[in-house]
């Protein structure tokens, strides 16, 4: 059952993605998209309504990059909670540590290995 | 007479927006419908094994983000994943998989300029931007936590 509502959650998400590109008059990129989408998991976070989605979906809320939003915004709030005001500046990148390093070591060496096509 | 430069522009513009293929809008959902919800259900299959190593569920989430971060470098540099986006449109955008295919496309498309300036800085062509904003966003979060909690 989480199998199926991962899916269709985090199929949702992307629908609402292709819809903003394609029903707005604005020239919408995946740039932008992105930069939304992460700052939209931030706000959904902070009124505490991402984390409830994650206990329902699953992957499907964690996989869309809101969810990467969500783990800066509980980071930082936890930092505060934890150390005060330094929390908020070490709190968010501390929770995201893996998945930047991640995509900058993948990301390196892709770069690096691959040639592109064409 | 001409009309003024502006005017020709907006009238230019108009024309051009008219004349613009409409995008296919239901094939365009249904396949970042399928797409992103496929990326999410192998995103579930990697949490429920990883959980099943006896991973936490906050250990579970960021292994999964690693794996699926490895699988859309290794999918872009082969060329892949851009195959597969011309299906998936925002299905392959706004999973984590398409963070990382917007720092591999770049890099590898300026290499010839060099392993700074090419590889290293166009890794961030877009990934700069989203950690600016969700930096900002997530620390102006904990600072209104911080005064009125």
């Amino acid at each position: 059952m989480i199998f199926l509502k991962a899916f269709v959650v985090g199929g949702l998400f992307c629908v609402v993605a292709q819809l903003l590109m394609d029903l707005t008059t604005h020239k919408v990129t995946p740039a932008h998209i992105l930069v939304g989408y992460v700052v939209g998991g931030v706000v959904l976070s902070a009124f505490g309504l991402y984390q409830p989605l994650i206990d329902w979906a699953g992957a499907g809320a964690t996989v869309p990059i809101t969810g990467f939003g969500h783990l800066l915004a509980q980071g930082t709030i936890q930092g505060v909670g934890q150390k005060g005001i330094l929390g908020a500046f070490s709190g968010g990148l501390a929770a995201a540590a893996t998945g930047i390093t991640a995509a900058v070591i993948f990301g390196y060496l892709a770069a690096i290995f691959f040639k592109p096509k064409g | 007479m001409a009309q003024p430069l502006e005017i020709q522009k907006k009238q230019y513009k108009k024309l051009v927006d008219e004349i613009k293929p409409r995008p296919p809008l239901i094939r365009n959902t249904l396949g970042a419908f399928i797409f992103g919800g496929l990326i999410a259900l192998i995103g579930q299959f990697l949490l429920s094994f990883f959980q099943g190593q006896g991973l936490s569920v906050n250990d579970a989430g960021t292994a999964t983000s690693a794996t699926l971060i490895f699988l859309a470098a290794l999918f872009t540099g082969l060329g892949i994943y851009d195959e597969i986006a011309k299906y998936g449109g925002a299905g392959t955008i706004v999973p984590i998989t398409g963070f990382a295919n917007s720092m591999v496309s770049p890099a590898m498309e300026y290499r010839t300029e060099g392993l700074v300036l090419g590889v290293g800085a166009r890794l961030f062509t877009i990934a700069g931007p989203v950690l600016v904003f969700g930096i900002f966003s997530a620390w102006l979060v904990a600072l209104l936590y911080y005064f009125f909690r």
